[in-house]
């Protein structure tokens, strides 16, 4: 008895409680000062973030377990939440000129981002299932909220809206998996389910289905990825790129952990799973973008495709593919953060426009953009010597690895299907004739694509470290 | 030997100029000093290539100026160096630079600064990929390389540039991925890209064939063999002159150096059993794309299809492993490489002077400008494999080297050179000779001081070679008996191996 009067170990908790007191106080501070505090709020949610943030790398070295081990801190887990913790300050900082510009300026936005990352970072450490459920809802409520931030535009509220009706029914499935999972195992912790998944019975298989097909969703993986291309054209430019980056992180942390920790007994049964669900996404992201003329859709299928080349390192099951998934979504971040800056800079004095048309002749209208812009489109399609080479290079080698030579050979061959679009907008903007330039690029949006670009263009000189931590992270799941 | 990384310096010294041109402001002034830091980075980068030269060992096969320091962590390191295989081609693509440039000179009044830039860096690329001794890093150069002959194709090129640019990049990128895979089985049964390594190491059969055409796929559509050719008409037609000249006289290298590099050493059973069907690739290319040529009314299109042709002269070569076929194959690459090259500044040349490149709109040019027809004449025979011109000796020693193991091979691909006159004298005739009746002709130029500059180099390289090949054979021929004595080892062994368990 005397366990339960003890206090749970709150120091792995830090970042999160951070974030979760600190958000609190933002929310006071905008319902008592209103939209005049959109400003310091914004300032301060960023600076709230980067606190977390250089906890989570302050924290103790090695594998720090609380609550009875359903809250777990190892090298994986602070992996992902220093890129998750990027992604959501990157998406702030993006969003400024956007709000004030577009006259959208609500202290709330910037709230729940955090109150949203806040969930992500729960969502990373979750080693049982109700921490997982946990973590995925406050991650997500937020994320319907502020897809459908944009009140009066009928887009953004049916971008929202249908977010949220989708994202509650795969709530559900997953629900129901976790509850015929914790029936056939009688435990929720991931742990716990790997002891007794070998006398489970195929009754698991059942519940691990339906746990995929939650993950599978909020990754945007096919064949749950429907709502992405819509949502992604629906919402708001600034929380589309905040859709693109940090959730997807934080989705694929949720799902490469529950899967490599909780069901290594069953590894033959998931793997073929995954590799259906990674060759479809790769092909579907490849060929479906090749006809869309807006960049946001475009950069939905994209992200499809990019989740497909990421989940193939977890199809690998092996230390070697999780160094390659966060490898891969390290890179991801970077290259989605940079062609979102580039996105949000498409205005004109006549407003925003989103057609990759209008990117004509932008090799002359503004080089520096161009150049940064097609150094981050080749890098997604995977040409070398570009970061984005790399990250294919190591989810193929774990693959090969595993002797999954069918995934790997549809798989670079998708990639040369998605260098067709990416090339098609390389062409738009070296090739055709200048159309009206854009009006300058805010300086936020400059940094933002200026450190991507050149994170993707340099890193072939110095890959060692990131490599290394990458190495490191995916042995302590094992 | 010298103590510093020479390898590194000459690979990354264009990058360095390419750095400072992007600094340069977009004025006339920054574009004429774009010009200027360009030639001179590639004169020095030439200079420093010729310390490669002179210091360089030939009576040793191993690899020298090597270079090596950990990259990404693990086995993939980055590594560096050279042997006779690979020295050729980098005196090659640094000797054709400082002419491309040359050649851009004025043909080039767009957006100076990038292209030159794209230059450099391609140079950068072209040189790694002939030094790099780690499989990722090669594969890095290899194919880092689509990048900018993308942009120099896609924004320089002309009318069906876009179409042209993007045959290339996914034709390229197609079979190189497979490589790429290739690579990736290698490493894990090796553990280990580090080619000197991996040329000691025996894949299993299985892995061998599985490899060897992933190889095939990469190297087959950058040579280009027939039947992956057609990127290249399409490619050259619309590239600009320097674009055209590297991706002849370079670009198309990589893929015959890949084969000595990695297909036979590595892969000496799969090579062996496959060799026939190189052998009828080969064949096919050399009569049926002399045949196409005939039939050409563009000047680029009907060298670009020669291309091809004599590069099946060389996929034969090597993959006969005779002392002559493969010497003779690397020598007719780098003959090639200057008469290629040659070619399309010739066909630059007029271009510029009347923008079309048809050939019909030609002829008689011989009376307004005979320097010109000197030039083109001499490069012409060259490509024809006159006796006395560096095209006879490539020729030659492949279908020598060929010969001694398939006569019937031989003498089909003997029938190329015979065709090659046909077309090649014909082109000429339809535009040097004949009576001068073009209106647009009769106020023609001869080349100036700047195009003598560009061709007097290859002339001279073009007779002295022709008569003299020996500085070009000697580089190579320590490197190459031990390649083909490497070769005869491990397919003999196999072969004992085979007998002994049938027994």
């Amino acid at each position: 008895m005397k366990a339960a009067l003890t206090l749970p170990a709150l120091v792995p908790l830090l970042p999160e409680m951070v974030l979760g007191v600190g958000a609190m106080v933002l929310l006071l501070v905008g319902v008592y000062r209103g939209e005049r505090a959109v400003r310091l709020i914004d300032g301060a949610s960023i600076a709230l973030l980067v606190v977390a943030g250089v906890i989570v790398l302050l924290l103790p070295e090695g594998k720090l377990v609380s609550f009875d081990g359903s809250f777990v801190v190892d090298g994986f887990a602070r992996f992902l939440k220093t890129l998750a913790i990027l992604g959501s300050a990157a998406a702030i900082a993006m969003s400024i000129d956007y709000a004030a510009r577009e006259r959208q300026q609500r202290f709330e936005y910037s709230v729940l981002i955090v109150l949203s990352t806040l969930g992500m970072l729960m969502l990373i450490s979750a080693a049982d299932l109700i921490a997982l459920y946990l973590g995925l809802e406050l991650m997500s409520l937020p994320l319907y909220v502020v897809a459908a931030s944009h009140r009066s535009v009928l887009r953004s509220t049916e971008a929202g809206l249908k977010y949220f009706v989708l994202g509650a029914l795969s709530s559900g499935m997953l629900l129901y998996g976790a509850s015929l999972t914790y029936g056939f195992t009688g435990t929720v912790t991931f742990s716990g389910i790997a002891r007794s998944a070998a006398q489970a019975g195929p009754g698991l298989i059942f519940g691990l289905v339906f746990l995929f097909v939650g993950f599978c969703f909020k990754v945007s993986a096919v064949p749950f990825h429907m709502w992405t291309p819509d949502v992604y054209e629906g919402a708001p430019t600034p929380v589309t790129a905040f859709f693109a980056a940090a959730p997807k992180v934080a989705g694929i942390a949720m799902f490469v952990r529950a899967t490599v920790v909780a069901f290594p007994a069953i590894t033959a049964q998931w793997q073929e799973i995954v590799v259906f669900v990674s060759i479809a996404s790769m092909l579907l992201g490849a060929f479906a973008a090749i006809g869309q003329r807006n960049f946001k859709r475009l950069m939905a299928y994209s992200s499809i495709g990019h989740m497909g080349f990421a989940l193939i390192g977890l199809a690998a099951g092996t230390p070697q593919g999780v160094q390659g998934v966060l490898l891969y979504m390290a890179i991801y971040l970077t290259m989605t953060l940079g062609v979102f800056a580039v996105i949000l800079a498409m205005r004109r004095s006549t407003g925003m426009v989103e057609s990759i048309d209008e990117l004509a002749g932008l090799a002359r209208t503004n080089p520096t953009m161009a150049f940064f812009l097609a150094t981050l489109l080749f890098s997604m399609a995977g040409v070398p010597p570009l970061a984005g080479f790399f990250a294919k290079i190591y989810v193929f080698l774990a693959a090969i690895q595993a002797g999954l030579y069918a995934l790997a050979v549809i798989g670079v061959l998708a990639s040369v299907v998605g260098a067709y679009y990416y090339l098609a907008i390389i062409k738009i903007m070296y090739f055709d004739e200048p159309a009206e330039g854009f009006v300058p690029m805010p300086g936020e949006l400059k940094v933002v694509l200026g450190v991507c670009g050149l994170f993707n263009i340099l890193f072939f000189f110095y890959p060692g470290p990131l490599v290394g931590v990458a190495s490191a992270a995916a042995r302590s799941l094992f | 030997m010298a103590n510093w990384p020479i390898l590194s310096v000459v690979t990354f010294l264009p990058l360095v100029g390419a750095l400072f041109i992007a600094l340069l402001r977009d004025d006339s002034a920054g574009v004429r000093n774009a010009r200027w830091v360009a030639l001179w980075t590639t004169l020095v980068t030439f200079a420093i290539s010729l310390i490669l030269v002179w210091g360089f060992d030939p009576s040793s096969a191993d690899f020298q100026f090597v270079e090596k320091r950990p990259w990404l962590g693990g086995a993939i390191t980055y590594s560096m160096g050279i042997d006779g295989i690979s020295l050729p081609f980098v005196i090659l693509t640094t000797a054709l630079m400082p002419i491309c440039i040359l050649a851009s000179w004025e043909a080039i009044q767009r957006r100076v600064r990038a292209y030159m830039i794209a230059f450099l860096v391609l140079e950068t690329l072209m040189v790694g990929t002939f030094c790099a001794l780690d499989l990722v890093l090669f594969y890095l150069f290899f194919e880092g390389g689509l990048i900018p002959m993308f942009l120099i194709i896609g924004v320089w090129g002309g009318p069906r540039r876009v179409y042209a640019s993007f045959k290339f990049f996914l034709y390229t990128l197609t079979g190189s991925v497979l490589m790429l895979l290739a690579i990736l089985a290698m490493y894990w049964n090796a553990q280990t890209t580090d080619i000197p390594a991996l040329l000691h190491h025996a894949f299993p059969r299985e892995l061998q064939t599985w490899a060897w055409f992933a190889f095939l796929a990469s190297f087959a559509v950058k040579l280009p063999m027939w039947p992956v050719h057609t990127w290249l008409p399409d490619a050259h037609v619309e590239a600009p002159t320097a674009g055209s000249v590297v991706l002849a006289a370079i670009l198309l290298k990589m893929g015959g150096y890949g084969f000595l590099r990695f297909s036979l050493p590595m892969f000496p059973a799969a090579s062996q059993e496959l060799a026939p069907l190189i052998y009828a690739l080969s064949v096919v290319a050399i009569v049926y794309t002399s045949l196409v040529a005939l039939m050409q009314e563009d000047m680029k299109k009907l060298i670009a299809y020669s291309s091809v042709a004599h590069m099946g002269f060389v996929t034969m070569g090597i993959f006969a492993v005779t002392t002559q076929g493969v010497a003779g194959g690397i020598f007719q690459m780098i003959s090639h490489g200057i008469i290629s090259a040659a070619l399309f500044l010739c066909v630059g040349v007029v271009y510029d002077r009347l923008h079309t490149r048809e050939i019909a709109a030609y002829g008689g040019l011989v009376n307004r400008m005979p320097l010109y027809a000197f030039a083109f004449m001499v490069f012409v025979l060259a490509g024809v494999g006159l006796p006395g011109t560096v095209g006879f000796i490539g020729e030659f020693l492949t279908l020598l080297g060929t010969f001694r193991v398939n006569n019937w091979v031989a003498t089909l691909a003997a029938l190329g050179t015979i065709l090659s006159a046909a077309y090649a004298l014909w082109l000429y005739r339809r535009i040097i000779f004949g009576t001068l009746e073009k209106t647009a002709l009769l106020r023609v130029r001869d080349i100036g001081w700047r195009e003598t500059v560009v061709f007097a180099p290859l002339i001279v390289l073009t007779i002295v070679f022709g008569v003299y090949p020996k500085p070009v054979l000697d580089i190579s021929a320590v490197s190459v008996a031990q390649l083909i004595d490497n070769f005869h080892h491990a397919v003999g062994g196999a072969q004992a191996a085979a007998l002994e368990v049938r027994r």
